[in-house]
């Protein structure tokens, strides 16, 4: 049973983390074949031609795919579809943008976030912010599924695959790429790094969320934060943690001036060693973590800091 | 222009979810239902296009319980012009899925050529991200998800999209789809009068089966279980003693 697997390609470059992560899952439902699509993609397909597990690679280059626009992705993946039984991808947003589009293309369901894989028909996915586990079996032909990469390894680098060059489908012209805002960071990203300490609202302003972030290079640490230090501007939304943004699950995960609303607990609650800074000690993130401060985050975190070194 | 609304009822976002003993599912019997987060954000920019004079109409759809009425009010009272109610299921607990939301919305889209579908994201009941997507699949129109900014101007729209990346701003073409993001706007509270004036607006009430629509879910639930449960951890007294903490565990 043959399975196509999008793999998450950006700017030319293999997003190889979530991507290796996503054929963890991917093998378990058959032979892997992963589609590296964009403007340029040959790079991306050597790197995934090298990923244990994938045994074949599908490189699409066209200037239609350029920017993951999810019509051509979408229509470009149903064009392939008629070879395998199962579509899939890491749940990233442009895979959540995309598969969707291509499940109803076909008229099958599309399986989100996926966290578990029992058989080739049956998952486990998180539904309520994280709150029940969901078992669904499909009764479709096939099977679109993006998988949560927080709970699956990455698979290994050892691979030699093969790699074929293919045509893109041809473009719907139904929407075009105007701009992408991406700040640039050299801290490890959010959804891979082994530590990550995040800000919430307690941190007060942008200024002050520079706490977070010395504290976060002391560690080298990814960046997170609440919803609400997003809303109030204190950090960009590409940091946010949560049922609606990123979900993490490092080693290490520091929780400062949150207070651990469920919708936030639904992006960390799987990480292996919680902390918790927050000066109500009624807070709600006590109750998950493993290590509590009740302490006044502008005088713990620089402490904190300082004695780290 | 018509703008269409698709708003889902589901639990409160405030409720702490209770997965049923015998696993069957979540228990909802009770427990505070509301229109979801995301939808009340895409009924507050539909009825701030109108009020820009870029729309005409904003009609709310809802499918499910006939208790989605309550939620179609909701959107009537915040400034929707009229709802319609399509009833596809008679117990709280069978959630329609996004395919055949999509496949309903299609038909109702055929019958109300509105420019554009203003979506939530996602529901944070099954926590999907897809009818939009879909929708838009199967109507062959354009889709702008996740977006945070939204500027319709004439044959096409601006969208500024939250990505894994940091913010993607693509164009367009009209008509669209498009899912709303947390940020988008802040929608407004729906005042006593306007409650009052929201009984009065046209609700039209339909079924699954006037679309000609087949609801079967196409994912049988086997089983709804709790998450495992963190271990209980500590308070530590001071900074020295989590650092200290921390190298034990060999965290740091
Ligand atoms: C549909 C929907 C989706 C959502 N998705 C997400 C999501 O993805 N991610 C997310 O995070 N939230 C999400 N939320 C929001 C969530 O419900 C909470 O509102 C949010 O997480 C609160 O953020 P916070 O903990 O930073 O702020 P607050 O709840 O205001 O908590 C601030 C905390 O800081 C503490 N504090 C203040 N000052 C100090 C100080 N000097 N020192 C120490 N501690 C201090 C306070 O005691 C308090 O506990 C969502 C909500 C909805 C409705
Ligand atoms: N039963 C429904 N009735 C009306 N709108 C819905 C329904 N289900 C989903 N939607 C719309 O689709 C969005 C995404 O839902 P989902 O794909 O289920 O996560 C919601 O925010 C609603 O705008």
């Amino acid at each position: 049973m043959a399975v196509l697997l999008l793999a998450e390609v950006t700017d030319g470059e293999l997003a190889l983390d979530a991507t290796a992560k996503a054929v963890t899952a991917a093998a378990k439902l058959g032979d892997v074949t992963a589609l590296c699509a964009g403007a340029n993609a040959a790079a991306a397909g050597e790197a995934a031609a090298k990923i244990e597990g994938v045994s074949k690679v599908l490189v699409a280059e066209d200037a239609s795919l350029g920017h993951r626009l999810a019509e051509p992705t979408a229509a470009l993946i149903a064009s392939l579809a008629g070879d395998y039984e199962h579509i899939v991808a890491p749940a990233t947003t442009d895979a959540k943008n995309v598969l969707p589009r291509v499940a109803a293309l076909l008229d099958v369901m599309v399986i989100s976030d996926v966290s578990g894989v029992v058989d080739g028909n049956t998952f486990e996915r998180p539904i309520y912010a994280g709150n029940a586990i969901q078992t669904v079996k499909s009764s479709d032909s096939k099977k679109v599924v993006s998988f949560r990469t927080s709970t699956f390894d990455a698979a290994g680098e050892d691979g030699s695959a093969s790699v074929e060059t293919i045509g893109a489908a041809a473009d719907p012209a139904l929407s075009e790429w105007v701009e992408d805002k991406v700040a640039a960071s050299d801290r490890p990203e959010l959804t891979s790094a082994g530590v990550v300490v995040s800000g919430g609202r307690g941190v007060g302003s942008e200024e002050s969320f520079a706490l977070i972030e010395t504290l976060a290079d002391k560690l080298g640490a990814a960046v997170g934060a609440s919803r609400a230090a997003v809303d109030s501007g204190y950090a960009p939304n590409d940091w946010q943690v949560g049922q609606t943004g990123k979900v993490v699950a490092p080693d290490l995960y520091v929780a400062v001036g949150i207070s651990g609303a469920i919708q936030h607990l639904a992006g960390m609650k799987d990480s292996k060693i919680i902390v918790a800074i927050n000066k109500d000690e009624e807070a709600p993130i006590f109750q998950v973590a493993d290590f509590g401060l009740v302490a006044d985050l502008f005088d713990a975190v620089p402490e904190l800091t300082e004695k780290l070194g | 222009m018509k703008v269409l609304v698709p708003v889902k009822r589901v639990i409160d976002y405030n409720v702490k979810v209770r997965v049923k003993a015998d696993g069957s599912g979540v228990d909802l019997a009770n427990v505070k239902m509301s229109m979801n987060p995301f939808d009340e954000i895409a009924v507050e920019q539909a009825i701030r296009l109108r009020e820009a004079g870029k729309a005409d109409e904003v009609v709310a759809v809802s499918i499910g319980v006939k208790q989605s009425q309550e939620t179609l009010r909701t959107a009537l009272a915040m400034g929707a012009d009229r709802a319609i109610l399509v009833i596809a299921a008679d117990d709280v607990h069978t959630d329609i899925e996004p395919l055949a939301v999509a496949k309903i919305l299609k038909a109702i889209v055929d019958e109300e050529q509105p420019g554009i579908v203003l979506a939530g994201k996602q529901a944070i009941d099954n926590d999907m991200n897809a009818t939009g997507q879909m929708l838009s699949a199967l109507l062959g129109w354009s889709q702008g998800t996740f977006a945070s900014e939204l500027d319709v101007d004439g044959d096409s729209a601006t969208v500024t999209r939250e990505v894994d990346g940091g913010l993607q701003t693509i164009k367009v073409k009209m008509p669209a789809i498009i899912t709303v993001d947390l940020r988008l706007n802040e929608p407004r509270y729906a005042s006593l009068p306007n409650i009052m004036k929201a009984k009065k607006k046209p609700l039209d009430e339909k079924t699954a089966a006037d679309y000609g629509v087949d609801v079967t879910p196409r994912l049988e639930i086997v089983g709804t279980t709790e998450p495992e449960a963190r271990a209980a951890g500590i308070k530590v007294g001071s900074v020295d003693e989590l650092v200290e903490k921390l190298k034990e565990a060999g965290a740091v």
